[in-house]
């Protein structure tokens, strides 16, 4: 059973110049126990894709259709707004990017991680236990005494740390983290990123894990989505989409990464363009104007074709190119 | 400015506000009396098709004076505020650019006026002046500008480290340019808007200093003094009180629901999430 | 023939004072820097946050006083320059900031901000509209971007703008504050692309400052690398990237990872924290986080030099395991 399991999610939001058509036909799980990043720059969806989920999408914007289910159960799409409230916390936790974002800056840590329980019956002492056992499973040194210091006082680093502490102490099924290392310095980034791979061991919950960082993801994650302009491209294992990537885009991000350039270039690849005007999606193919390997049959509806096991890829091109493609 | 007139509380205060403003530029096509002819005759009347809102103690008409009244009233708001936001952005940009002992100078300056009760302020400033038009300008000014610089200089703060101003730094703009290319533009934004809030607030001001009998003199017609009257006269006829007070009502609504219209379609954030 | 170098940096120092208004303690955000850049040459400054880079650019463009030590542009000691007699020297040397909308003045049009040196240093009878164009499509924008807000562009296209007001009174030095920093990676390329263009075109020399060390490697001739304030490393790009001698090098190399999922995980691993500036530790100051740190290290500041360690590493060092570690 999949902790997450999205199929067919479109997401509009009302503009005053239009429809705005921001996630289509989205389409993929978290399964239980899984690492699942997802991948894209900037008007991938990414932001929205997290808002539909928490059902916390502004007022203009509405799933026009598709399902959002958690737990094999319940459809989050169709879910009231008190009953979403109910899963965001112990079911369903998040960390963001920026840390104080989570953080109260004028309570202390301690306090605002005995309020986090307050649907637990435990005594306060209890809830105070717990605190410091969380603090200590993220490596925060002298851990007791950090429950008395408040936000400001601990580096951006730790900040991070404790979003994720407190995020995992009710031991949600799912945790989204939203480019939570992004703002770190690289040296920080490589340890939060093993810490978390740590936490989801031992908790054993799902983690979502979006980035840009395709390093990041390549080492965190076992399966990856890669999304452009609202839509699932190609999705698989690590595995399978960083080492034969099927989609156009998938393939160009991975020559423009930087770290992939191991040989000094004085010029380096870039892909040109813009994302479409979501107002008026293409009829064919999304990515069809800034591909390279564009040809007539992109400007047809491009349908999402299975490659080796779970490797799939929205391109009408990619089952020609990959040996153990399995026809449609 | 379409989405303004889309709100219709915007609307409805922006209908407001025109038509006091029409009603006092074009007062005098609008009546045929002279507010400031004495009829004994036909004191005390009541509305009619004659005086729409009746005569007061000395038989002037009360329409006339009400319409008259608005563009003492409009001219102080306009003067007054123009001069206070003149004066405040400039303070305010030195405050919040300059040093810091400068700064902290000029704060202690503009709380000490803050502190100052408008009434005492009026009473002390006329004992000086004598009452006039003047002097309910000044006394407009005077308790007008702390804020106004208070805010320009909080949002120069603000700005003065971001990085554009940095760049224009680094580029070699005199402090001169930068204040007025880089950080006035940036700051004056919500302060039109909140001038607009402070209209009502400067024209009840007039009006108290005239109902006080330290503005306009008579036989100048002033809804402070016309409300003035009016209490006077409570016993012969509520109107004139009435014809003092209501102008002073519908401006104040009008440029509240416009300001805070103004300031929701500026900055949505304002409003609520959304 | 070497040319002299267009700027030449000794002994900086930054100090910051804490404490209120008698002030008696400062922490030193540059403690004692030198390096020289060539005619043509692109120099980066490698560091993370509170290495002190952002403090040294800002120093050199003469947006942050020094404590000590001396910088020349072009021949002339800029240190300490009045506002005045530093301006026309901004002719010569402009900058580009980190955020590349935010460095642009939201009310200003695109064309305004391009040729906003023009109206602060004189524009000599040139016509700014024409100007305007040359400079957008130097950089690769259409002309019609002229009448574009800041708010209205992309990051990328925002990049763009910077880089254009940065050549516009065509200098000799640009420094470029983490210039791929908000970008795409699909549009990190553009940028670097662009700098090394008309760095070629224009016989631009540039200090790049920048925590990402790919866009070094492919852009750097040569690099230093800062901790807490002072270079531990400094060297050709390349050389250092073969091989890197200081131990915070390598780390910082290896913690950048490549998107190969089967890649040996060789990762040298830091203890998190960086020491606050205001307890540096004693002797070399990466002992606390180094793994190959011997009881010297603790004990005695490293030797002057390009690489400040007393144990540079030979090439392909592995760090000892956890449990020799002092």
């Amino acid at each position: 059973m999949s902790t997450l399991s999205i199929s067919g999610l479109n997401v509009h939001f009302s503009t005053e110049a239009g429809s705005l058509h921001a996630l289509k036909d989205v389409t993929f799980d978290v399964p239980e126990r899984r690492i699942v990043g997802i991948v894209g720059e900037s008007g991938c969806g990414k932001s929205t894709l997290i808002n539909a989920i928490l059902g916390l999408l502004a007022d203009n914007g509405e799933v026009r259709s598709g399902q959002i289910l958690f737990e094999g159960d319940e459809d989050l799409a169709r879910l009231s707004r008190r009953q979403m409230q109910d899963l965001r916390g112990p079911r369903i936790a998040t960390v963001f990017q920026d840390p104080m974002g989570a953080l109260n800056p004028v309570l202390s840590v301690g306090r605002q991680m005995i309020n986090i329980q307050y649907r637990s019956p435990q005594s306060r002492a209890a809830k105070a236990a717990r605190a410091v056992e969380m603090l200590k499973l993220v490596r925060i040194p002298d851990a007791e005494s950090a429950l008395g210091r408040y936000p400001h006082q601990f580096s951006g680093g730790m900040k991070q740390r404790i979003a994720i502490a407190m995020a995992l102490m009710m031991e949600p099924a799912l945790l989204i983290a939203d480019e939570p290392t992004t703002a770190l310095d690289a040296t920080l980034e490589v340890t939060t990123i093993e810490l978390l791979k740590d936490l989801q061991a031992t908790i054993g919950c799902s983690v979502m894990f979006i980035s840009h960082h395709l390093g990041v993801i390549a080492e965190l994650c076992d399966d990856v989505v890669v999304m452009y302009a609202g839509e699932v491209v190609e999705r698989g294992t690590v595995r399978d989409v960083f080492r034969a990537p099927a989609y156009p885009y998938t393939r160009r991000l991975l020559e423009c990464d930087p770290a992939r350039q191991s040989r000094r270039t004085r010029v380096l690849p870039t892909i040109p363009g813009e994302i479409p005007d979501l107002r008026q999606r293409p009829r064919g193919c999304v990515f069809a104007p800034r591909c390279l390997e564009r040809h007539a049959g992109c400007d047809t509806p491009q349908v999402e074709h299975a490659l080796a096991g779970d490797h799939r890829a929205r391109c009408n091109l990619a089952p020609a190119r990959s040996p153990a493609a399995v026809p449609p | 400015m379409r989405r303004l007139l889309r709100e219709p509380l915007g609307l409805f205060g922006l209908s407001l506000v025109l038509l006091v403003i029409l009603g006092a530029v074009f007062a005098d096509l609008l009546t045929q009396w002279d507010p400031t002819r004495i009829n004994p005759r036909d004191r005390f009347l009541g509305p009619s098709a004659a005086h729409l809102l009746g005569t007061d103690q000395l038989g002037r008409d009360l329409f006339s004076r009400v319409l008259h009244g608005g563009r003492i009233a409009l001219y102080v708001a306009l003067v007054s505020t123009a001069i206070s936001l003149a004066i405040g952005i400039v303070l305010g940009l030195i405050a919040g650019y300059g040093p810091r002992w400068l700064d902290n100078l000029m704060i202690l300056l503009f709380d000490a006026m803050k502190s100052f009760p408008t009434v005492m302020l009026a009473l002390a400033l006329v004992t000086i002046t004598g009452p006039s038009l003047t002097s309910v300008i000044l006394v407009v000014i005077l308790v007008n500008v702390p804020g106004y610089a208070r805010i320009v200089r909080t949002q120069t703060i603000a700005i003065k480290s971001s990085e554009f101003v940095t760049a224009a730094q680094s580029m070699g703009a005199s402090t001169a340019r930068i204040l007025r290319v880089h950080i006035m533009p940036n700051v004056i934004g919500p302060l039109v808007i909140l001038a607009s809030m402070d209209i009502p607030v400067v024209i009840a001001i007039e009006a108290g200093m005239s109902f006080l009998g330290l503005g306009v003199r008579p036989p100048t017609p002033s809804w402070g003094s016309i409300l003035n009257d009016g209490f006077g006269q409570i016993r012969e006829t509520p109107w004139i009180a009435i014809a003092g007070g209501l102008p002073i009502i519908i401006i104040t609504l009008g440029f509240t629901f416009l300001g805070e219209t103004l300031r929701d379609v500026f900055d949505p954030r304002l409003k609520g999430r959304g | 023939m070497t040319a002299a170098p267009i700027l030449s940096v000794e002994d900086v120092r930054v100090a910051f004072p804490v404490g209120g208004l008698l002030a008696r303690d400062a922490i030193l955000g540059v403690a004692g820097v030198s390096f020289e850049v060539r005619p043509g040459e692109t120099f980066a400054l490698v560091g993370e946050s509170g290495s002190g880079k952002t403090t040294l650019a800002r120093a050199i463009n003469g947006l942050q006083d020094i404590s000590q030590g001396s910088i020349t542009f072009e021949g002339v000691r800029i240190d300490g320059l009045g506002r005045a007699r530093m301006k026309p020297l901004r002719r010569r040397m402009s900058m580009m900031f980190q955020d590349p909308v935010g460095s642009l003045s939201p009310r200003m049009t695109v064309g305004d901000l391009v040729t906003e040196p023009f109206r602060i240093h004189g524009h000599g009878g040139r016509n700014l509209r024409d100007e305007a164009v040359r400079l957008l499509n130097l950089v690769g924008l259409p002309a019609d971007f002229a009448g574009r807000y800041p708010h209205q562009l992309s990051g990328g296209q925002a990049r763009r703008v910077g880089v254009a007001r940065a050549i516009a009174l065509d200098p000799a030095l640009i420094i470029a504050d983490e210039p791929t920093a908000g970008l795409d990676v699909s549009v990190q390329g553009e940028v670097l692309n662009l700098l090394n263009e008309l760095r070629e075109r224009l016989g631009l020399a540039m200090v790049i400052i920048t925590h990402n060390l790919h866009v070094v490697h492919h852009v750097a001739d040569r690099m230093a690398v800062m901790y807490l304030g002072r270079f531990v490393e400094v060297g050709e790009t390349g050389t250092v990237f073969a091989a890197p001698r200081h131990p915070y090098t390598a780390a910082l190399l290896s913690a950048n990872p490549e998107p190969d999922p089967d890649r040996a995980r060789d990762r040298i691993t830091l203890p998190a924290e960086v020491p606050s500036l205001m307890s540096r530790p004693s002797g070399c100051e990466f002992h606390t986080r180094c793994p190959w740190a011997q009881a010297k290290c603790a004990a005695m500041p490293p030797p002057a030099g390009d690489v400040a360690c007393h144990f540079p590493l030979s090439p392909g060092a592995r760090p000892p395991p956890r449990e020799d570690r002092p």
